[in-house]
């Protein structure tokens, strides 16, 4: 022991091999992360790939007025929008409950089969689950369908119709994810003190009181803080599922920013212009991430690491 | 508790288990309805006569894949892709987690490196610069096109330096001082301790490499290129709704058939459905211990 205690402990930490192991990971970041930020000079230029970065003519922000007389640009903003904080409430609300409701089953066999099955689509691409619902929701032989006309109903064009569209994304956005959310609300009631709910039993509580005195209380700060951190996800309405199950139909309840830049940058060409977008939208997005990390360390004082 | 429970509280009880049943059968039933009928014949699919159970039970759609070169070149695509992506992210994800795991009193770099990281997941440069430096790097159409620009995964690096922060300092001053460098230590001191969070984090990146579509898309030209997700995105979502042309139509009623479509649906999500039981064992404990913080 006294050995240990006469080493300078200090001396044995070496810095520098630290610095070593992570040049391979920030020379990666630096090209394919660090390199695009470079690149959103495109925005400003009347960018011919031909020329490349640098000799391409400078416009300064005539990319972003020519987007701004589209006549659709107002609707798709909208669409992003409204698309996004549909999922984020639903996306919050449906957890919670579900995590409530799962919370009240006492049979330890029954809760782990459940959470098994909920948590499998989660892990399945929007393309295999894009190819399962446009089977499933076909106006012609598609199951859903089927069931309506055996109830000498009119079949619904689930992913034909702008109303019905964004209705499918919202609903199988939660059937996706919901739950795979529950889990932090799970891991927050139980992280909640046994014995408040042994004293409020004793004190006459009965489930319904104990819900809303003590499991709702508890789960209370990761209900803030993920609302909190939800903020910067305003403009992320999900391209890999809209994408996947979109059409020329529904562009017009149904096409965001993402889809937007996609179709006039790699099927159109236009880089400069579907820059300019996606420049607008990575800057709204990095001020309000900013903005509710900063909320979230003051509110709920969370860190990222 | 249950001997003195009222009416009302038995009532909840049967709504409650009733409703979990429900959503139960609701997330299982896309999974189990393609399933049946990719094992249907083709008239009973079109006709709509499949639910849960197949129809007409037959192998057909399978003995099609089996014969379709485009679907297995795909897979092997995919294959590599999660070999060599998967190696190299979880390479790049200890590289970067166990020095950032180190209090930074020692390791006075680490906030710079640690905010050069995060800054990456608040702000990037968009798709079409992404697209623009893939593209002058010369990774066109080859496997580092999907492999290189998804290699360092923060979002796992911090489950893992989180997990390594829990890590008794003493282990690490013990190995030190038995002579261990920083490579050592973390081989043989800290990878043994932290299989719960490798396990998560490697199926995490298992996963994510299993279903990227969309860089497979963008980034090879030449379907033959074509991972497995894009290479089903390309004949099943697109030709169904945006790129139906009239000439196209015969040759997709061919290989595209409903069936069909469906059998390789199923075969793509066998492979999660098969790790699925191991990413439970670990990942709800890697998860919760990698993202709260005491």
């Amino acid at each position: 022991m006294n050995l240990i205690k006469g080493v300078n402990r200090q001396k044995l930490f070496k810095e520098l091999p630290l610095h070593l192991m992570l040049i391979p990971p920030v020379i990666l970041v630096l090209i394919f992360s660090y390199g695009p930020m470079l690149g959103i000079v495109i925005a400003f230029q009347d960018f011919v790939p031909a020329n490349g970065w640098f000799n391409s003519p400078w416009i300064g922000l005539d990319n972003f007025t020519y987007v701004l007389e589209f006549p659709d640009v107002k609707q798709i903003l909208w669409n992003t929008f409204l698309i996004a904080i549909l999922k984020i409430a639903a996306g919050i609300v449906c957890p919670i409950l579900l995590a409530l409701s799962l919370n009240e089953i006492k049979k330890t066999l029954f809760k782990r089969g459940f959470q098994t099955i909920v948590y499998l689509p989660h892990f399945m691409s929007w393309v295999l689950l894009a190819g399962i619902l446009i089977d499933i929701l076909s106006p012609s032989g598609g199951i859903i369908n089927n069931i309506l006309k055996s109830l000498n109903m009119q079949p619904i064009y689930f992913l034909g119709e702008g109303t019905w569209f964004r209705a499918v994304l919202i609903v199988s956005n939660v059937w996706k994810e919901v739950g795979f959310d529950t889990i932090v609300y799970l891991a927050a009631i139980l992280s909640i003190d046994r014995t408040q709910y042994e004293s409020a039993v004793l004190d006459g509580a009965g489930y319904a009181r104990q819900l809303w005195h003590i499991t709702l209380p508890g789960i209370r700060g990761i209900i803030v803080l993920l609302m909190l951190l939800n903020i910067g996800s305003i403009l992320n309405a999900g391209f890999d599922q809209i994408f996947n199950l979109y059409s020329p139909q529904v562009y017009e309840s149904a096409d965001i920013l993402d889809t937007f830049v996609y179709r006039i940058g790699m099927e159109e060409m236009q880089y400069g212009v579907a820059t300019a977008v996606g420049l607008f939208k990575s800057i709204v997005s990095f001020v309000l991430i900013t903005f509710s990390y900063y909320l979230a360390y003051k509110v709920v004082n969370y860190r990222i690491f | 508790m249950v001997e003195n429970a009222t009416f009302g509280r038995k009532l909840f009880i049967v709504v409650n288990y009733s409703f979990l049943i429900a959503l139960a059968c609701a997330c299982l039933f896309p999974i189990v309805h393609i399933a049946a009928l990719s094992m249907s014949s083709q008239s009973a699919a079109s006709a709509g006569l499949v639910t849960i159970w197949p129809k007409d039970f037959t192998w057909m759609s399978y003995r099609y894949i089996l014969e379709n070169s485009a679907f297995f070149t795909s897979f092997g695509v995919t294959l590599e892709r999660v070999l060599i992506g998967g190696t190299m992210s979880m390479c790049m994800t200890l590289l970067a987690a166990y020095p950032l795991s180190k209090d930074s009193r020692k390791f006075k770099g680490r906030s710079v490196y640690a905010w050069f990281f995060m800054f990456t997941t608040i702000f990037g440069g968009g798709l079409i610069p992404t697209f623009m430096v893939v593209k002058s790097a010369g990774l066109m159409d080859s496997i580092w096109a999907l492999v290189l620009p998804t290699a360092v995964p923060v979002f796992n690096i911090l489950l893992m330096l989180n997990f390594f922060r829990q890590i008794p300092e003493e282990l690490e001053e013990a190995a030190f001082i038995d002579g261990a460098g920083h490579l050592r230590t973390l081989w043989n001191v800290y990878l043994p301790v932290s299989i719960p969070s490798l396990a998560t984090n490697g199926l995490l990146i298992l996963i994510m490499h299993w279903n990227s579509w969309f860089d497979g898309m963008i980034y090879m030209n030449d379907v033959d290129n074509y991972p497995l997700q894009t290479y089903i995105q390309s004949i099943i979502v697109s030709s169904d709704l945006t790129n139906l042309k009239p000439d196209d139509l015969e040759e997709l009623s061919a290989i595209s058939d409903k069936t069909v479509k469906a059998a390789q649906i199923f075969v793509s999500m066998v492979p999660i459905m098969a790790i699925y039981p191991f990413l439970q064992k670990y990942f709800i404990g890697g998860m919760l211990l990698g993202s709260v913080k005491g």
